[in-house]
């Protein structure tokens, strides 16, 4: 029963901690509760399509299937991150000043906030399939204790929704003076972690030379498997032994999606 | 913001066009059986890059997992999965299934 919940746990912690901070990101919005949960339903049943396909994907592109099809559900997320980030650096303070009389277009607000749906969706559907496929391996495997499995699945998934939820109740709590950068901040670092694993999954499917491996290597000091190299992994792209393509990845990211949000901002100010 | 879609896009189709010239030199092989890796032992060159090819012969599906090798994959029941690995430096390197991680446990060990 412990095993399956400690893995439900870490596979829901990931999608959980995204959708915190995407909560927290969307503070205000109109709809947000209702568009973040369907992003999380239309995630749970693509996750139960994907895991289905599990087999067939692998074998697309001489193997590389699996590979392509994680890199592109984080691709998409990655371009739908930047996206938010660079329309909330226009029109973001207005939206925070009157919450309610939305002096801004109300049609391109629900198009960020589409682009947020779609990145929940997307987290849930990356961990939702591994979770999906663990636990139907567990039933059919015989285990004796078949009752153990849903009482562990959901043990597991009600401590990584509350570590998600306890993130957004904490991000909530920072200063209004300092809430909007400090999301647009945590938004950018999820961008460019989500980057880097990108290019670890290209590296792994040899589309993508690894330039080091590793460039360097801090597990001596903070492991991919302590329970803070695992949170900063997901928060910040924390990862002990980096290609130097992941790395390149991360900076890249981080430099386009900053630039765009500068440029953003200046436009605003310029038209105001 | 269209500058970084045309530029995503544009860097995608260069890393397509480039499979070919990433062809890797060695190739092993690892059979998950039982919820356990055949060999539990994989010897490797060190300073090439390998092509490990894991074929999962059991009913259920399992995560090959390596913190070391910086490498996870999930490998459905009765399917085969291809992850490169390295160029390594010679050392051992443990990988394990995270589905079954109380048995299915082994190592690459690059010489």
């Amino acid at each position: 029963m412990f095993g399956a919940a400690i893995i439900v746990f870490r596979e829901v912690l990931e999608a959980a901690l995204i959708i915190g901070i995407v909560a927290a990101a969307t503070r205000g919005q109109p709809g947000r509760s209702r568009w973040l949960l369907a992003g999380v339903v239309a995630g749970i049943a693509a996750s139960a399509v994907v895991a289905s396909l599990t087999g067939q994907l692998a074998n697309l592109a001489d193997g590389a299937g699996q590979e392509l099809f994680n890199a592109g559900v984080l691709g998409l997320a990655v371009v739908m991150l930047a996206w938010h980030n660079i329309w909330m650096s226009r029109h973001g303070r207005e939206l925070a000043r009157d919450a309610k009389q939305l002096g801004t277009d109300v049609a391109s607000g629900r198009r960020a906030m589409s682009a947020m749906t779609l990145v929940v969706s997307l987290a849930v559907l990356r961990e939702g399939s591994e979770t999906a496929l663990f636990l139907y391996g567990l039933f059919i495997g015989g285990d004796n204790a078949r009752l153990a499995i849903p009482i562990g699945a959901t043990l597991g998934l009600g401590l990584g929704a509350f570590a998600g939820f306890a993130l957004y109740q904490g991000v909530l709590r920072i200063p209004a003076k300092w809430f909007f950068s400090a999301t647009s901040g945590m938004i950018l670092l999820l961008a460019a972690a989500m980057a880097s694993q990108f290019a670890r999954l290209l590296i792994q499917a040899d589309l993508l030379p690894s330039l080091a491996s590793p460039l360097w290597d801090t597990s001596w000091l903070l492991s991919n498997v302590s329970p803070l190299g695992s949170l900063l992994h997901v928060l910040i792209g924390y990862d002990a032994a980096p290609a130097g393509m992941q790395v390149a990845f991360y900076a890249a990211t981080m430099i386009l999606i900053a630039t765009g949000m500068r440029q953003a901002r200046t436009l605003q100010a310029s038209s105001s | 913001m269209k500058d970084i879609a045309v530029g995503l896009a544009i860097a995608l189709i260069a890393l397509m066009s480039c499979q070919a010239a990433f062809a890797a030199d060695h190739e092993v092989e690892l059979a998950i059986r039982n919820n356990r890796f055949e060999p539990a032992e994989l010897r490797v060159p060190a300073g090439q890059k390998v092509r490990l090819v894991v074929r999962n012969h059991d009913t259920a599906a399992e995560e090959f997992e390596s913190h070391e090798l910086n490498r996870e994959k999930v490998i459905a029941a009765g399917a085969s999965a291809t992850i490169y690995i390295g160029p390594l430096s010679a050392g051992r390197y443990p990988f394990f299934g995270e589905f079954h991680e109380s048995t299915a446990r082994g190592a690459v060990v690059a010489e």
